[in-house]
């Protein structure tokens, strides 16, 4: 199945935006899941180090130079694709962090436990809630940072809320 | 089934008011639609149809399907979906054609600010939506005196119900929420020539450019020099068995009842469709926190975006292709559907239906613009399927082959709001040349280029590829018989 049928990408087609090991080991750095090539371009007047690049007019698809980019999230809720997400692996202790933007209502609280969902809506695990930014410049598109094992940190997608104790 | 909780959205509703619904007493929002008022408390039937007495629900939510028509106050056939809320009302459900009482009609007073005969106006411009705001902005600036006539209480079109960032580029304001480009334009033609009429619809137009319009029960007259149709589209139904119980709804009705009134169309939905409105209201249904069982397309592809279809698929909404609807089940209001899969052919393949427990089925199988104005004015028209239908013959300048009458947006061929605003542009820059004959030509055609060039940047990619085909017909046709240029 292509992401036509079914709406998931192959690991294939994400390769491409994922950095060398080396790169993800040094710290947080965004990966972009945006292959279609759609008259979109937002992301790439959101980074301000200049870090993204969409080559001929904005019908092309979207990459980013890992030297550049430091993570900073800046592009994260300015993706009317909600395409983008940031990766920390530099992390000690066998677990990584994920930042991706999160448009549901109730917001997490930091240090709640979440489900982990991945690309395909399965489900993968658990992670902790590290961060939520929530500011007016986002614009109603919230970051949440979670941090999961660190072999999860290139699937987990999304997240649920764990049904509060009944 | 109000939404308390919205991650976007605040709603701001009227004072609590009573009703009577069937002699039971219910409680509202003043002001929202009668139709959202009952689904909140839980009603879901307004009437009996005429023939076969079913049940019928509303179906658009825009006043244009009368599937909600109900009885209020001893008057039949109110169309409940658009008409407000009051304090008193009595609305029973309707079976049948109703009965007219016998009393005589009689006239909400007039308005002083609204007499019969409106006047002229150099430049009329019908819908309020991406295009019609977009059209006066760019006349206005121009100089020419343009007044907007749209039939909802509020100016925007689809956007006020648009939570989502749009695509684009910064020109079209990309990465803006659909609610607040709306706010936008409002904004940008505060200080232009340019009067918006709201709540007002356009029912007809004569020769010579004379509009007919209906505001409050009165109708006015309204003559112009120049007219551009930005009328936008409707919402195509799909046919199988029980699609007419309520609960199966329009995409569009959907956004309407729950991102303008707060209601949430039910528990459990199955959306029809993973085009990209199919997708974001999917999106915006998880949203609202309404569950989505399945997203069913009937193609062998998503017709969206990867991005939108990504957002419901990581949430754990499967998104079935080659897989279409069989029927709906319930007898009062939809308590289920069947779905399947299908072969190249379109024809269900036995043994694979699976039974969805849902309440509401929600079509987005397209739309198809809105041509009547035009039809009625004697603009020529073409069918072209990469269009979604019949559409007024225009030329690259979006003029018809009626002098003096542009259309644009949605209603010259279903697209995106980013290219409607576009369109809404150049046909206030081609009205205007035409209006304002001491206008600089250069810097004319130097504007309209820009817009025209920005047309075609957003339609080059794989997903412009119906409007390329589709304009390219109507250029070629518009070249036969006279568009312009
Ligand atoms: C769910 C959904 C998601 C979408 N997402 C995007 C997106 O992400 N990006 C994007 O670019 N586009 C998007 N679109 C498409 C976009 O909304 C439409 O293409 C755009 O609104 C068309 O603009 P318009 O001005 O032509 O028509 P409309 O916005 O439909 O406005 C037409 C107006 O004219 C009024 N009208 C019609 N007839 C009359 C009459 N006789 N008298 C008075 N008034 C009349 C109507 O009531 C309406 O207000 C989406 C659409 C939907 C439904
Ligand atoms: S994370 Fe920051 S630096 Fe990296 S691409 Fe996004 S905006 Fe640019
Ligand atoms: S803003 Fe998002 S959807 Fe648009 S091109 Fe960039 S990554 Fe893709």
């Amino acid at each position: 199945m292509s992401h036509r049928q079914d709406g998931i990408l192959e690991p294939r087609q994400i390769d491409a935006s994922v950095p060398a090991t080396e790169r993800l080991g040094r710290g947080p750095v965004a990966i972009i899941e945006c292959v279609e090539n759609i008259p979109c371009n937002p992301c790439v007047d959101a980074c301000q180090k200049g870090a993204i690049r969409i080559e001929g007019d904005m019908n092309g698809t979207p990459s980013v130079d890992f030297d550049i980019c430091d993570g900073c999230m800046l592009c994260v809720s300015a993706c009317p694709g909600l395409a983008i997400f940031v990766v920390n692996k530099g992390l000690p202790g066998g677990v990584a962090e994920v930042s991706l933007p999160y448009e549901y209502t109730p917001l997490p609280s930091v240090g709640d436990t979440v489900v982990t969902l991945s690309r395909e809506g399965a489900v993968l695990g658990e992670g902790t809630i590290q961060r939520v930014l929530s500011s007016k410049a986002l614009d109603r598109t919230p970051i949440v940072t979670l941090s999961v094992p660190a072999d999860h940190a290139m699937d987990v997608r999304h997240f649920l809320a764990k049904e509060p104790p009944a | 089934m109000r939404i308390r909780q919205h991650p976007i959205l605040e709603f701001e509703k009227g004072p609590l008011i009573e009703f009577e619904h069937d002699g039971r007493k219910l409680t509202g929002h003043e002001g929202e639609s009668i139709a959202a008022a009952l689904h909140a408390a839980g009603v879901r039937v307004l009437r009996h149809s005429i023939r076969l007495d079913r049940p019928r629900g509303f179906f658009c939510a825009i006043g244009r399907c009368s599937s909600c028509l109900m009885t209020v106050d001893g008057v039949p056939n109110v169309m409940t979906c658009v008409t407000p809320l009051k304090a008193g009302m009595r609305i029973e459900t309707q079976t049948g054609k109703g009965i007219i009482p016998d009393v005589r009609f009689t006239h909400p007073p007039a308005d002083p600010d609204y007499p019969r005969d409106l006047g002229n106006v150099p430049l009329a411009i019908v819908g309020a939506g991406p295009a019609g705001l977009s059209a006066a902005i760019a006349a206005g600036r121009l100089g020419v005196e343009c007044v907007v006539i749209d039939e909802n209480a509020v100016p925007g079109g689809q956007l006020i119900k648009q939570t989502h960032m749009f695509f684009g580029s910064k020109e079209h304001h990309a990465r803006v929420r659909g609610i607040d480009i709306g706010e936008i334009l409002l904004k940008e033609i505060e200080d232009l020539p340019v009067s918006v009429i709201t709540g007002t619809t356009v029912l007809g137009l004569y020769a010579d450019r004379v509009l007919a319009l209906l505001r409050n029960d009165r109708f006015h007259r309204l003559t112009s020099d120049s007219i551009i149709l930005a009328t936008g589209a409707s919402e195509n139904m799909l046919a199988f068995p029980n699609s007419d119980l309520p609960g199966v709804y329009g995409a569009g009705a959907v956004q309407t009842l729950m991102n303008v009134d707060g209601v949430a169309p039910g528990k459990r939905v199955l959306m029809i469709g993973a085009g990209n409105i199919g997708l974001i209201v999917s999106y915006q249904l998880l949203q609202a926190g309404v569950e989505v069982a399945a997203v069913v397309e009937g193609l062998p592809e998503i017709g969206g975006y990867h991005v939108h279809a990504a957002k419901v698929v990581r949430a754990g909404v499967p998104i079935l292709t080659s897989h279409t609807i069989l029927r709906a089940l319930g007898t009062e209001h939809v308590e289920g559907a069947v779905i399947s899969q299908i072969d190249p052919q379109w024809c269900p393949i036995e043994g694979t239906e699976v039974e969805l427990d849902v309440d509401t089925i929600c079509l987005a199988v397209g739309l198809t613009p809105n041509c009547e104005l035009g039809s009625q004015l004697g603009c020529e028209e073409a069918f072209v399927a990469e269009l979604g239908g019949r559409v007024s013959i225009h030329g690259a300048g979006l003029a018809t082959t009626v002098e003096g009458v542009y259309i644009a947006g949605d209603a010259s061929g279903i697209e995106e709001a980013s290219t409607a605003m576009l369109e809404g542009r150049l046909a206030g820059l081609s009205a205007a040349g035409r209006l304002l004959p001491d206008l600089d030509r250069n810097e004319l055609a130097r504007l309209k280029k820009e817009a025209s060039e920005g047309l075609r940047t957003l339609r080059a990619g794989p997903f412009g590829e119906h409007a390329r085909a589709g304009k390219r017909k109507m250029l070629e046709l518009a070249g036969v018989r006279g568009g312009d240029s």
